[in-house]
């Protein structure tokens, strides 16, 4: 096995154990990168020397015992990010030279904690996509199969995880853009509860919507990197208080006697769930059962607004997000925003304007409550939700670019989420003609660990996190 | 439903060639479309949502910290003038 | 104006924006001393609208946001929260403002100018822009200013003349450096007025001119009047043609006293308002509006009325005298000082008639300088005749000028009594006994 083969938590105890450094840690991840890359094109910017000098930094402290939670450890930061002195582009020719002049508060709560930056990854600008095809810079390729997408927005994060480009990969989800992609790379992706980790710095596409997580090749990992990120932060109005447990201690705990909620809603096939995502899932639910879980039907009545809902609200924050984009004190000048963009920012514009708010805003902000109404109902009688993840196994590159509404409805399972706040996780679940899908269990606010618990026991039971999409 | 594009884009500040009108005129309006579907539900009594954190009074304390330097505000612009940003002139 | 006016109605509205003085601006930390600094040198990445920055509100500048609006009688909804307006302007980094549109932190209040009752429609917060500066072929932009915490105070259109907002805006500066919050100085643009004006030919109906204009860029209290007189007479002509006025935004030019038209930008007035998501609401508990409440201290109209009452002053003095708190407070502290030494009357003509510098003097010591001036010493008679009596004794050159005619040595003889006694004597009884004894 070769070092960044290893998760976060083999990989430190490696380090621990002074069985190799964090310079060569970060040196096999780079230079997958620059094999890689090309193909791949997971990376808008690497931080090849940066990152080096930071891993020799990092094995100084490790020599004189020092232990931090990331410690040497490589991650790989969503080019949505701010990074003080590097680039960041949000993968729009916008902002193709834009450095910030400081970071946001999760690059810095990573920095703090040891962790190494080694490039900034590829997304949908903006965050606008499903698929990583709406890049600026070109899209991202599936690494179990190139023609393939990867997922969106956070397309260049999950493949720098799946293909040992970095251990783990931060991203952001506002309709999906974690959890998607996590389901087509076999990694595991998490979004946390709406205001769980601090969306300062990092540049809003829905300011209500946005969660701001990560990938990771285990549940474990997942845990670890949260425990690092979450809290209230000063510079975020919308953190609450609420106190960071440690997300390790339950997490091996057995699932015995859960109840797990499946939507009808989710599975029926009315929003367009196939068949062969539908004999995964139900593969799935076999699996939990097997560890103990019940798996109880539920109803989340509302699904079917979701889409309609947040295509409402989501345009209409993003079309007020992006009018500090004004060319004057950074970035290019408005012509340079790509068709997804521009579309978004009209739709926005539109639903927000005279005549319009009352019929389309407003509108679709009640039935966000009756969305949230839904799953608080659920919640009372459930412990957790089990759903697939995408309607469809990954399809092809180019297969939905000329149909904007048609790559909006891959978000069907996902959005309802962002639109109530709760936590979601995916975790794999196995393969479609060889290529990857997943599952992913939705939690009430603030559940992280009672997912993590389900996640964990679901992933060491069925080991999908033990293929590679590479030659090991 | 028809978007009056022309317009839409001159509130949104984005210039626009004749074709991108065209264009994103029959993409939109599919959009909305679908959107429409919103209609059925119902939503009498019920209150909007705006935030999902539940969060109230969250406010900072009256003391200043300090600023950006002059050139790390001005850094990232292509166009400055004696630490001021430049537009062309704008007659008010 | 020469000819005769036709029936008519002015219908005036204000809006006034006043800059508070808190040492932080409204929805970051940079400090707010930024006057007179070199451009974008209190700037962050939240005022400056650098992509991925939140605002977080500062609470001193709301709980002063409702200490104006009580002071103003408004009242408090106990649910307030912040919208976006949404424009583009070089000058709003953002391209939106936070502001508050549906639910202010003030409603409904009212203030007395001139015996007459103005409406105080709403009082809310947001924050103030960059500042841009006009040359021949660009425009530069600072954004020291930007995200200063800005009040805006809108009134019903109930005034019907310029001399009546003239003393608004003095009444509203005083109101609000007596709270202590803002400096609230014109000139350095801590104060802004926006006048909305229209005339209605139909005087006795209630309802609104069908149009109204803007008027920006009055940057002083002496072009008050002026402007706004000068737009009426505009609108007058315009309405005796026959014709109605544009409803326009118009800017006033100084050097030439004028109103000029601004571009018409119609679409600038879909600001597209929705609720704030970066910013939770503000919830307010009876307890603490009460709170909020008790710092208010007198405010100038109670005040003039009491000293009046008080201090038997008439209210020409009482206004002199409460002009600002400080000036108040002095005279308030010389009264207790000189308890019956001095009345209340003497200090405030003092006051009023010399000019007092209260940074140097303090009201204790003032009121000795005033108790001295005043007072008359009791010497008795008899030592009064017999200290005169030795002075003309020692100096016989008084009898022989006074005999001369010199009136001067007179005046020598007092100061010399005066001298001897070492009490402070009314000079006219020493005069007297002098003259009396020189004959």
């Amino acid at each position: 096995m070769r070092l960044n083969d290893l998760t976060i938590k083999q990989a430190k105890q490696g380090l621990r154990n002074k069985e190799f450094s964090s310079e060569e840690l970060v040196k096999t991840c780079l230079d997958v990168i620059e094999k890689r890359n090309k193909s791949l094109n997971a990376f808008i910017t690497v931080c090849k020397d940066e990152a080096l000098d930071k891993a020799r930094k990092a094995d100084d402290l490790l020599k004189n015992g020092q232990d931090l939670p990331l410690l040497g450890i490589p991650i790989a930061a969503k080019d949505i990010f701010s990074t003080k002195g590097i680039r960041t582009t949000a993968a729009s020719k916008v902002l193709d030279n834009y450095i910030p002049q400081y970071d946001a508060t999760v690059i810095r709560k990573l920095k703090d904690t040891g962790a190494i930056i080694v490039g900034k990854t590829n997304l949908d600008a903006w965050a606008h996509g499903s698929s990583g095809e709406n890049s600026d810079f070109g899209p991202t390729k599936n690494p179990w199969n190139e023609e393939y997408v990867p997922g969106g927005s956070s397309s260049g994060s999950a493949v720098s995880v799946a293909s040992g480009m970095a251990l783990g990969a931060t991203g952001t989800d506002t309709g999906g853009s974690i959890r998607l992609p996590a389901s087509f790379t076999n990694t595991v992706g998490l979004k946390p509860t709406y205001g769980r980790v601090s969306r300062y710095g990092i540049i809003a596409m829905a300011s209500s919507l946005d969660s701001i997580g990560h990938f990771t090749k285990t549940v474990e990992d997942s845990a670890l990197i949260l425990g690092v990120t979450a809290g209230k932060d000063e510079f975020d109005a919308t953190t609450p208080s609420e106190t960071v447990p440690d997300y390790q201690t339950s997490l091996t705990k057995r699932i015995k006697g859960l109840r797990i909620g499946v939507p009808k809603e989710y599975v029926s096939g009315q929003e367009g769930v196939t068949a062969e995502v539908k004999a995964n899932f139900n593969e799935s639910l076999k699996t939990l059962e097997k560890l103990g879980a019940e798996i109880i039907d539920i109803s989340l009545p509302n699904t079917e607004y979701g889409i309609a809902c947040y295509y409402i609200i989501q345009p209409a924050e993003v079309s007020s997000n992006l009018a500090r984009f004004d060319g004057i004190r950074y970035g290019n000048e408005r012509e340079s925003f790509g068709d997804e963009a521009k579309r978004r920012i009209m739709l926005g514009t539109f639903t927000l304007s005279v005549g319009y708010y009352d019929a389309y805003y407003k509108k679709a902000m009640k039935v966000r409550t009756l969305i949230i109404n839904d799953f608080e109902k659920a919640f009372e009688k459930i412990d957790a939700i089990a759903s697939p993840v995408s309607p469809t196994k990954p399809w092809k590159i180019g297969d939905k670019t000329n149909d904007p509404l048609k790559m909006y409805l891959s978000d069907i399972l996902t959005v309802n989420c962002n639109l109530a706040g709760i936590p979601g996780l995916t975790v794999p679940s196995g393969f479609i003609d060889k290529l990857p899908t997943g599952i992913q269990f939705l939690g009430p606010k603030f559940s992280e660990d009672l997912l993590f618990r389900i996640g964990h026991a679901f992933e060491q039971e069925t080991k999908f996190y033990e293929k590679k999409a590479y030659e090991t | 439903m028809k978007i009056d594009v022309l317009h839409i884009a001159k509130l949104a500040n984005l210039p626009l060639s004749k074709e991108e009108i065209e264009k994103y005129q029959k993409q939109l309006s599919s959009i909305l479309e679908y959107i429409e579907k919103l209609k059925k539900a119902k939503t009498d009594n019920i209150i909007e949502t705006s935030q999902v954190t539940n969060l109230e009074n969250v406010t900072k304390k009256d003391e200043p910290t300090p600023s950006l330097s002059q050139n790390e505000a001005i850094a990232n612009s292509n166009n400055t003038q004696n630490g001021s940003f430049k537009v062309k002139a704008i007659f008010e | 104006m020469k000819k005769k006016l036709m029936k008519h109605k002015v219908v005036i509205g204000l809006e006034v924006h006043i800059e508070l003085k808190t040492k932080s601006k409204m929805f970051c930390n940079c400090s707010t001393q930024y006057f007179g600094e070199k451009p974008n040198t209190h700037t962050c990445p939240v005022c400056l609208g650098l992509p991925g920055a939140l605002p977080v509100p500062n609470q001193l500048a709301i709980e002063w946001c409702v200490m104006i609006g009580q002071a103003l009688n408004c009242q408090i909804p106990p649910f307030s929260k912040f919208d976006r307006k949404n424009y583009f302007y070089p000058d709003l980094p953002k391209g939106y403002q936070i502001s508050q549109y549906v639910q202010p932190f003030c409603v409904k209040g009212f203030i007395d100018i001139n015996g007459k009752k103005v409406g105080i429609t709403r009082v809310h917060m947001e924050e103030d822009t960059g500042k841009l500066m006009h040359e021949t072929s660009a425009s530069l932009i600072d954004f020291n200013r930007s995200g200063v915490p800005l009040v805006e105070i809108v009134t019903e259109p109930d005034f019907d003349n310029s001399k009546d907002v003239k003393m608004y805006l003095q009444k509203l500066q005083q109101l609000v450096r007596y709270l202590g919050v803002a400096d609230a100085d014109m000139e350095k643009g801590q104060m802004r007025l926006e006048p909305n004006i229209s005339i209605s030919l139909n005087p006795s109906s209630n309802e609104l001119p069908k149009y109204k204009v803007e008027v920006k860029n009055i940057n002083s209290f002496g072009f008050v009047e002026k402007a706004i007189n000068y737009e009426l007479e505009r609108q007058l002509e315009i309405l005796e043609k026959g014709e109605t006025p544009v409803q326009e935004t118009r800017g006033w030019n100084e050097s030439k006293a004028i109103t000029v038209s601004q571009r018409v930008k119609e679409e600038a007035n879909d600001y597209r308002y929705f609720p704030e998501p970066d910013i939770p609401p503000i919830r307010w508990t009876e307890k603490k509006i009460e709170e909020l409440k008790t710092q208010i201290p007198e405010l100038p109209d109670k005040k003039s009325t009491r000293f009046q009452r008080q201090y038997q002053l008439s209210s020409y003095d009482a206004e002199i005298l409460i002009k600002n708190l400080s000036l108040a407070d002095y005279f308030e502290e010389a009264v207790k000082a000189a308890k019956e030494n001095a009345t209340a009357k003497h200090i405030a003509n003092y006051i009023i008639n010399t000019k007092v510098d209260t940074d140097k003097i303090l009201p204790a010591e003032l009121v000795e300088k005033i108790t001295q001036a005043n007072r008359v010493e009791t010497v008795s008679a008899d030592e009064l005749k017999t200290v005169v009596k030795k002075v003309i004794k020692d100096n016989p050159k008084i009898v022989q000028d006074y005999k001369k005619g010199n009136e001067n040595v007179i005046q020598f003889a007092i100061g010399q009594v005066m001298y001897i006694i070492k009490k402070k004597i009314d000079a006219n009884i020493v005069r007297k006994l002098i003259l009396e004894e020189l004959k």
